[in-house]
């Protein structure tokens, strides 16, 4: 079946992108913010870099959450495929995931400093972790892995750690902490300001550096991923508006206009995410054994029945997430300032 | 141990641990809207203090329930690919209906629950508190409503042959409403409300005890006494109602419930015993052809046994099932008990003068706990041999790309985690108790909206 003429897999492969885009842009800045924890030196800093995220992480990871349900819901041959063949890397994902959980939760709670440090190691510590692995799956997405013509993974369970992934991983790294460092720029004023500006010039140089190793690695080493730009010359726009995005963040930064430096740099993780989907679409994961063994849109969706009430849903519930995401946003806008319910 | 037995110990670890949480959050939540409409209606601060106080509670059991929850998703893509493969389709709707309508309501308010006291005014706090705690009511819905899919099936059919084959939908409705789930939700959602107000009426049965926040703790204590009274009862109906829906739809988990192995008799109702699975029977004090009056209200109809069932298509851990069972069964009689006589001494405005009545729900904060604990495990064993009733079976479920190494791997990294991880919530949750409500008048830090920098303005 068919909606505006797209078709339901495809309907929901876009949706797919955009609940995954949206969690990367928001745990991002979130991860990022934790990746820097250890730079700051004070107690106080750290309470309000850590305050910064306060009220809004929960409400970000839900994010992955949705996008584990719609992957699920839409592909549960790629989802089964995908988590079964990284089970130790989506394994060590999740433990990272509940420590970050429990450090923010726990670590308010007692005032040693024995105490306070753990868990602000463990925090950093999870936020950095987290960002690579993110890196790594999705290196290996991109890679492509031996799939059988039973959908099935067979390769070795240690095969998701290989240079490239790595790589990626560390980008996905870099991107973060820029991203994060804006975040908390526009949630700090003082000292603590002035030393996250000397960072995030770091940070952009971090990431600038990593992306282009990448770039140049995909385009040599993995040619097929840029197959669909040199069919359709039109696609190039959006490489080069992720260029023009990029280029723009240090330019905001330089004039002290984080609001819009951080609406590019979310952008930028967008077009990326957007960039990795035209790459890959119609396929969701690639086989190395055969491409005709790749799980694609259409071999791997559910029925177009399955996939209509879906959208019916994520067309009522995603006007309504997007409304009281926004009053939450509203209502914690501006500087951090530290109360009686604070971590 | 093969990957099996591997996987399906580190599911049932890690989703039993986690659901000591999302009952305490539900049950807290109903409180906190309670207690702080109480606020907005009398405007009398020992109500805001009181819901301070639980927020905070809140927030321990939240956080713990949110960071143990996302592990079961990707479990059924990581340990259970062939189960994600054959029910995606039908699972998913109620999977993203989940995440979409409960989740994102539940977690986005909650910021506000949190840290918003100072900074929106209280009747936009009220309604962030309701939100949270309808997100969590609502996330009960389709987690329930997929688990009683795989209980009684309905709204798919099946699809392609052998291992290819999978299940599709058919019909939302009828997926949604399918014969278990809405008896299964209220029961489940009635445990939720018992584990949360029973675990208010511990904390200040204690505080009256130690003479400590007594005005407070005598009004928090009445609301939950009010809601842990009716939800007690309601508890004896969705029960009930549960019980007879097993009966019709899964014959065979109803007489391992009760360790009846006659293929055709009447049957007898036990208040406690012990099975022999060898020898096919129940010693213990049985209520004679109770079971049987208690699903066709006479003495005569026989109901179906474990016999009637070939063996490969039965449950096995016979004696567990029953005990499980017969467990929960009590603890529900006895909350019933509890509830009315502490309701009657409060009728007879004695409710605070014995101290014995007041230690005794010191306890019982554990009991709804391990009510709605075991009252799952009967209901997943129950379905065995089965993950989904009668289509397929939890052997043929399994990733067929894990092996038992990676499985033992990641369950000594979660027992490890989930030890820490309980001490941790004991050592806060008694902290935090022990450090009491506040109740000096709060300054109000409401800031000025000027004081708000938007982040679009130049720096």
């Amino acid at each position: 079946m068919e909606f505006l003429n797209i078709d339901y897999p495809t309907w929901w492969f876009l949706l797919v992108g955009a609940v995954f885009s949206g969690y990367a842009i928001l745990d991002g800045f979130d991860l990022g913010a934790g990746a820097w924890h250890l730079f700051f030196k004070k107690e106080k800093s750290r309470r309000i870099a850590l305050n910064a995220v306060g009220p809004v992480w929960d409400g970000n990871e839900v994010w992955l959450v949705i996008g584990g349900g719609t992957l699920f819901a839409g592909f549960p041959e790629v989802y089964a495929t995908m988590f079964s063949a990284m089970y130790i890397p989506f394994m060590l994902f999740l433990a990272f995931l509940i420590f970050r959980a429990v450090s923010i939760e726990f670590r308010s709670k007692e005032p040693m400093r024995w105490w306070r440090q753990m868990w602000d190691v463990l925090y950093s510590v999870s936020s950095v972790m987290l960002a690579v692995l993110l890196g790594v799956v999705l290196g290996n997405v991109l890679q492509g892995a031996p799939i059988g013509a039973d959908k099935e993974f067979q390769g070795s369970w240690l095969i998701f750690l290989n240079p490239y992934a790595i790589m990626v991983g560390v980008t996905t790294l870099a991107l973060f902490m820029m991203h994060g460092a804006i975040y908390l720029i526009m949630k700090t004023e003082g000292r603590l300001y002035a030393k996250i500006r000397l960072l995030l010039r770091n940070a952009i140089i971090f990431f600038i550096i990593s992306f282009a190793i990448t770039t140049l690695y995909t385009l040599i080493y993995i040619p097929h991923l840029s197959d669909d730009f040199k069919q359709q010359p039109a696609l190039f726009i959006l490489p080069l508006l992720a260029f023009l995005s990029i280029a723009n963040i240090p330019r905001l930064v330089n004039k002290a206009r984080y609001g819009y430096a951080f609406f590019f740099s979310a952008l930028t993780v967008g077009l990326l995410l957007g960039l990795v989907a035209i790459e890959l679409y119609p396929t969701l994961i690639i086989s190395t054994l055969d491409p005709e063994y790749s799980l694609t849109v259409y071999n791997s969706a559910s029925s177009d029945k399955s996939l209509g009430i879906m959208l019916t849903i994520a067309a009522i519930g995603i006007p309504l997430v997007a409304g009281y995401t926004y009053f939450v946003y509203r209502t914690f806008a501006g500087k951090v300032e530290l109360d009686e319910s604070s971590y | 141990m093969d990957v099996e037995i591997l996987s399906r110990i580190q599911f049932a670890f890690t989703v039993a641990f986690h659901y000591i949480y999302p009952p305490l959050s539900i049950g807290l939540g109903l409180l906190m809207v309670i207690m702080e409409g109480m606020y907005l209606r009398t405007g009398d601060k020992v109500y805001e203090n009181m819901t301070r106080f639980w927020t905070k509670i809140f927030a321990l059991t939240f956080g713990i329930g949110v960071a143990t929850g996302i592990v079961m998703e990707f479990e059924f893509g990581t340990n259970w690919a062939t189960y994600s493969r054959y029910v995606g389709d039908v699972f998913g709707s109620a999977l993203a209906a989940e995440g979409i309508f409960a989740f994102a309501l539940e977690s986005g308010f909650l910021g506000i629950l949190l840290f918003g006291w100072n900074r929106v005014s209280p009747k936009v706090h009220f309604i962030a508190t309701i939100g949270v705690f309808l997100g969590s009511v609502f996330s009960a819905v389709w987690i329930v409503v997929a688990n009683s899919w795989q209980q009684t099936p309905a709204g798919y059919h099946i699809v392609g042959e052998g291992t290819g084959a999978r299940a599709e939908i058919t019909d939302f409705w009828a997926m949604v409403f399918n014969p278990s789930s809405m008896e299964r939700l209220m029961h489940v959602w009635l445990g939720a409300f018992l584990a949360g107000a029973f675990l208010v009426l511990s904390v200040h049965a204690y505080y009256i005890l130690k003479q400590r926040h007594v005005e407070l703790s005598k009004k928090a204590f009445k609301i939950a006494l009010l809601v842990a009274t009716i939800f007690s009862l309601g508890q004896l109906l969705t029960g009930h109602k549960s019980a007879d829906g097993v009966a019709h739809n899964q014959p065979a988990k109803l007489a391992a419930l009760e360790g009846h192995f006659d293929s055709l008799a009447v049957a007898d109702m036990y208040v406690f015993g012990w099975v022999n699975k060898e020898e096919q029977k129940v010693t213990g004090l049985k209520v004679p052809k109770g079971l049987t009056f208690l699903l066709h209200q006479d003495f005569e109809t026989p109901v179906k046994g474990l016999n009637a069932f070939p063996q490969d298509e039965r449950p096995t851990a016979l004696n567990a099932i029953f005990q499980f069972y017969h467990l929960m069964v009590a603890i529900g009689m006895f909350l019933i008990a509890l509830t009315l006589f502490a309701s009657f001494q409060w009728w007879r405005g004695k409710l605070f003068e014995q101290k014995w009545l007041l230690w005794v729900f010191v306890f019982s904060v554990l009991l709804p706990q391990i009510a709605n604990q075991v009252g799952w495990y009967a209901a997943e064993m129950g379905r065995q041999p089965w993950v989904v009733y009668g289509l397929l079976r939890t052997s043929d479920a399994l990733s067929k790309a894990v092996t038992a190494n990676q499985v033992l791997f990641s369950l000594i990294m979660f027992t490890v985690i989930y030890v820490l991880l309980f001490t941790l919530f004991i050592y806060l949750l008694n902290k935090k108790i022990k450090h009491g409500p506040n109740e000096e008048e709060l300054i109000d830090q409401r800031p000025n909206q000027k004081d708000m920098v938007a982040p679009f303005e130049r720096e």
